[in-house]
């Protein structure tokens, strides 16, 4: 049986299937980071005595900027599959895979800095909350990454039988990876800078 | 958005992309300098979240193509937002709510009330 509606529009959403379900799955994504940024709120300005620590600003704003970049780099890709450059497209996609890859290995280097110090999870609100939204937020990375990893490799055979579908997912992981860059861009002075 | 515009389009897309990248650094920056600033906790919390909302709005609106989308997705998105509003103000106004706690008056504890 022929899945419908993988290229062409629904006639009644005006969308191709698969992008109405990452809009719908991304509403969902707002829901969960929506009640953990809920939860941050309350623990903190409940708590008079709330334990703020210092934490990497460098590492984390070059993090940002890791991010940032790889929203464009991922925007980048998706416009050159429809300049019908492939090439160009897995250059892009590439970069964006390694830009992800960077963003976990500094994440890391913040983590293991922080172990060292003996701050861990269960240190104190500050460092639960902290851990639980950074880790949530890298899970996410690594999930985009795998996505990646698959559109540049075995997923990419697409290109050749169904082009048109391939760039529409390419499309749909392209909102998820900027929904992810979104989420830390108010995580970054949330947990960082406050 | 698709594969239904012209190249010449999609190279002025191209060009916004970078533009908007270009904002996103330089309100970073912004942010991050802010940040060592000597502003009270309420200056803080309202500079570095409002550059966030507008970091965030240029991502959803130009890299999201929230500017130009069909009706069935702002529909998705308004419900959103009408509960991620709950989310917040609900626990928050619950918490605040002070109804029910114990409420000593100013003094009494002290026997000054009899003093007034």
């Amino acid at each position: 049986m022929e899945i419908p509606y993988t290229v062409e529009a629904r006639p009644d959403t005006g969308l191709y299937n698969a992008k109405m379900g990452v809009w719908l799955f991304l509403a969902s994504e707002v829901m969960l980071f929506g009640a953990l940024f809920s939860s941050y709120i309350i623990l903190r300005t409940g708590n008079p005595d709330w334990v703020q620590h210092p934490m990497n600003v460098p590492l984390a704003t070059l993090n940002t900027m890791i991010l940032i970049s790889s929203s464009v780099t991922v925007i980048m890709s998706w416009v050159s599959l429809r300049l019908n450059n492939f090439a160009r497209f897995r250059m892009y996609l590439a970069g964006t895979l390694v830009l992800a890859g960077g963003f976990m290995v500094v994440k890391g280097i913040e983590y293991s800095q922080e172990f060292s110090q003996g701050l861990f999870p269960w240190s104190d609100n500050y460092m639960g909350i902290y851990f639980t939204l950074t880790g949530l937020h890298g899970l996410h990375v690594l999930g985009g990454m795998v996505v990646f990893g698959y559109l540049l490799g075995p997923g990419a055979k697409m290109w050749k039988t169904a082009p048109e579908q391939y760039v529409n997912r390419i499309e749909c992981v392209g909102l998820y990876w900027h929904f992810v860059d979104l989420v830390w861009i108010f995580l970054f002075p949330s947990l960082y800078l406050l | 958005m698709g594969g239904h515009t012209s190249p010449e389009d999609i190279k002025k897309e191209t060009r916004t992309y970078l533009l908007v990248f270009a904002a996103l650094a330089v309100a970073t920056v912004i942010t991050v300098t802010v940040s060592y600033l000597d502003l009270n906790r309420a200056q803080a919390i309202t500079v570095a979240l409002f550059i966030a909302t507008i970091k965030g709005g240029l991502v959803a609106a130009f890299f999201m193509h929230l500017l130009s989308e069909e009706k069935f997705i702002y529909s998705v998105l308004v419900l959103t937002l009408v509960v991620f509003i709950a989310l917040f103000v609900l626990p928050i106004g619950t918490f605040a709510d002070a109804v029910g706690e114990h409420f000593v008056m100013e003094g009494v504890e002290h026997g000054e009330s009899e003093a007034h």
